[in-house]
């Protein structure tokens, strides 16, 4: 895109002329071209999400905590209730036909997760499991557990999720392994300046979010291209980001990515760990029990091929289904077409949000460097109030520490408030955000009165 | 769908409460303490600490400090000053009576509660009840150091 079309849709007027051509498309037609530009008929999306005709407080419910959860459209829905009420079965073990076509879809939608982080590998690549969580606690685990060394190094950064950080942290302590991590900046971006301190000989893995849950997107490749020149590996925590933009994991560099279905229209209970086969292939299971298996005896065991090593006992066969249909309706919408309209969105909430004297937004202020999260605090009032009084007036944010508390200690925070978007998030739904906040500004509103001491 | 009561924000932010959150009494630190405690709430980030002047089992002084959501710095400043001058035997019997106001809100708050009664409507609000209680467990810690 060039600059002048970035403007110009950011510009009021040409967002209006945007939602007008949307609004006069013919349905059925949910992503077209616009000057050059792909842009979403956001209304037709919305017609899919049966939960946005849902009104809350009496208010119709904008919904904009997207990086905790997203909504489910009804293809996703449909494909679960498709599941059980005609093919429900077990999978990898029935011959009976049932199995056959539960075995089929499961399988299928490792096809799909392959062409949709465009894996240079095959369906081995692809491990499912309950969520980002669980993928980056099996790596810690049964990478860790077998390849590092006490002094070996994971190099992580300020801004991880928990989940990309108490794992290493439990492994580290195992394997008599230290961590480092490297630093924000002023604008909230990773310091590039301590990429080459803190990679080096000793490092064995650099863990990153592709896009923080709070800040903004990391330079996965230029950390990938210098951990692997020291034969280090890359993990990429990917929840915040796969659900955003075009994933190409060779485009990344990484040798791991884990994700989460949830997130990017998908039900909750299935995540995806995507790995180099050869590491998979090297790697000790990280649970034992039923599919993982080739030979068992009472005494050992030898493992079932990869990807199925990592997939002991009955999965969530539904859940996976489920995000083989979200998968498919993202790639029906264009992940290309999903990221220019959550980064429109994002440009104008930066640009009305940063409008607001007293309102500090958190991370970089260009949009082009943030997948639609902007987190923010507003005067001095708690973001549990701001997300309280929100909530009366329909609109869904969270407030909190968003599971990354050495991020809050960084910022100097104790929290902030934050709105998330998705596709099917609209330009007015950024007002109705901003209203409710003034409101919500107003209620709290500190009196100049001085403080009385005593009682 | 689901079906919710749906209580209204009058009943979680009472004036009360709003006096206090912007207004606070007894936030400092006191010259000298005879007991301090603090407390943390892990899912959202409150911070209260409270200091304590006991003399013979009674609060002579008390103040807090802290960081948070208007419920529970609220609660800091109308706890603290609900209990000043008490013994440690009403302190304990107050800090009872507010926590059964917050776990059961259909019954009728003690009368011993005071302003402190203005929370009840906290109690409609599960995910606020532990900015509410923070102080309360905070003040039981500090008591029970002296």
């Amino acid at each position: 895109m060039s600059p002048q079309i970035i403007s110009l849709i950011f510009g009021g007027a040409a967002r209006e002329r945007c939602e007008a051509l949307a609004a006069q498309k013919g349905a059925g037609l949910k992503a077209c071209s616009y000057e050059g530009l792909a842009m979403l008929d956001v209304e037709a999306v919305r017609q899919d999400f049966p939960i946005l005709e849902r009104r809350v407080h009496g208010k119709p419910l904008v919904y904009l905590d997207n990086a905790a959860t997203s909504q489910k459209p009804r293809q996703v829905i449909d494909a679960l209730v498709r599941y059980y009420e005609t093919y429900n079965a077990n999978i990898h073990r029935g011959l009976h036909t049932l199995a056959e076509e539960a075995t089929d879809a499961y399988e299928a939608v490792r096809e799909k997760v392959v062409r949709f982080v465009r894996s240079p590998y095959g369906s081995e690549s692809v491990v499912f499991v309950r969520n980002t969580t669980e993928a980056i606690n099996l790596v810690a685990n049964a990478w860790g557990r077998r390849f590092l060394q006490p002094d070996d190094e994971i190099v992580l950064s300020v801004m991880e999720h928990h989940s990309n950080l108490i794992p290493w942290q439990l492994i580290a302590r195992e394997r008599g392994a230290r961590l480092r991590f490297i630093d924000i900046d002023e604008q909230g971006c990773l310091r590039r300046d301590q990429f080459r301190d803190l990679i080096g000989p000793k490092t064995k893995m650099v863990a990153l979010a592709h896009a923080s849950n709070v800040l903004g997107i990391n330079p996965i490749a230029e950390v990938a291209a210098l951990a692997h020149r020291q034969g280090a590996l890359m993990l990429v925590d990917g929840a915040q980001s796969v659900p955003h933009v075009p994933t190409d994991v060779a485009a990344l560099g990484c040798d791991f990515l884990a994700f989460s279905g949830h997130k990017m229209c998908g039900p909750t209970g299935v995540g995806v760990l995507w790995a180099r086969p050869e590491l998979l292939e090297a790697m000790d299971p990280f649970l034992g029990g039923g599919s993982m298996i080739s030979r068992v005896t009472l005494e050992a065991s030898t493992w079932n091929e990869v990807p199925h090593k990592f997939e002991a006992g009955t999965p969530n066969i539904a859940e996976v289904i489920g995000l083989g249909a979200a998968i498919d309706y993202l790639e029906g919408l264009g992940m290309e077409n999903v990221r220019v309209h959550e980064k429109a969105l994002t440009a104008y909430a930066l640009e009305r949000l940063g409008a607001l004297r007293e309102l500090t937004i958190y991370g970089p202020l260009d949009a082009e460097q943030r997948v639609g999260v902007v987190s923010f605090n507003y005067a001095d009032v708690h973001p549990h109030d701001l997300a309280q009084v929100l909530d009366q007036y329909g609109v869904a944010i969270r407030a909190g520490h968003h599971c990354t508390q050495p991020l809050m200690r960084r910022l100097d925070v104790v929290a902030t408030a934050r709105a998330s978007f998705y596709l099917y998030n609209t330009f007015a739904e950024v007002d109705v955000l901003v209203e409710a906040l003034v409101e919500a500004k107003r209620f709290f509103a500190l009196e100049e009165a001085p403080v009385i001491q005593g009682d | 769908m689901a079906q919710f009561v749906e209580p209204d924000l009058d009943d979680l932010y009472r004036d009360l409460i709003l006096d206090h959150y912007r207004h606070p009494r007894n936030k400092g630190s006191l010259a000298e303490a005879t007991a301090r405690s603090e407390g943390y709430n892990p899912l959202c980030g409150d911070e209260i600490e409270i200091e304590l002047l006991m003399d013979d089992g009674v609060i002579e002084d008390i103040a807090f400090r802290g960081r948070g959501c208007s419920i529970s710095q609220a609660s800091g400043s109308m706890l603290t000053a609900a209990v000043k001058g008490r013994t440690r035997a009403e302190a304990m019997r107050l800090i009872e009576a507010f926590k059964r106001m917050m776990t059961d809100p259909g019954a009728e708050p003690a009368e011993e509660l005071g302003d402190l009664e203005a929370f009840q409507g906290v109690a409609k609000f599960p995910v606020r009840v532990k900015c509410a209680t923070l102080a309360t467990h905070v003040l039981e810690n500090g008591l029970g150091k002296d």
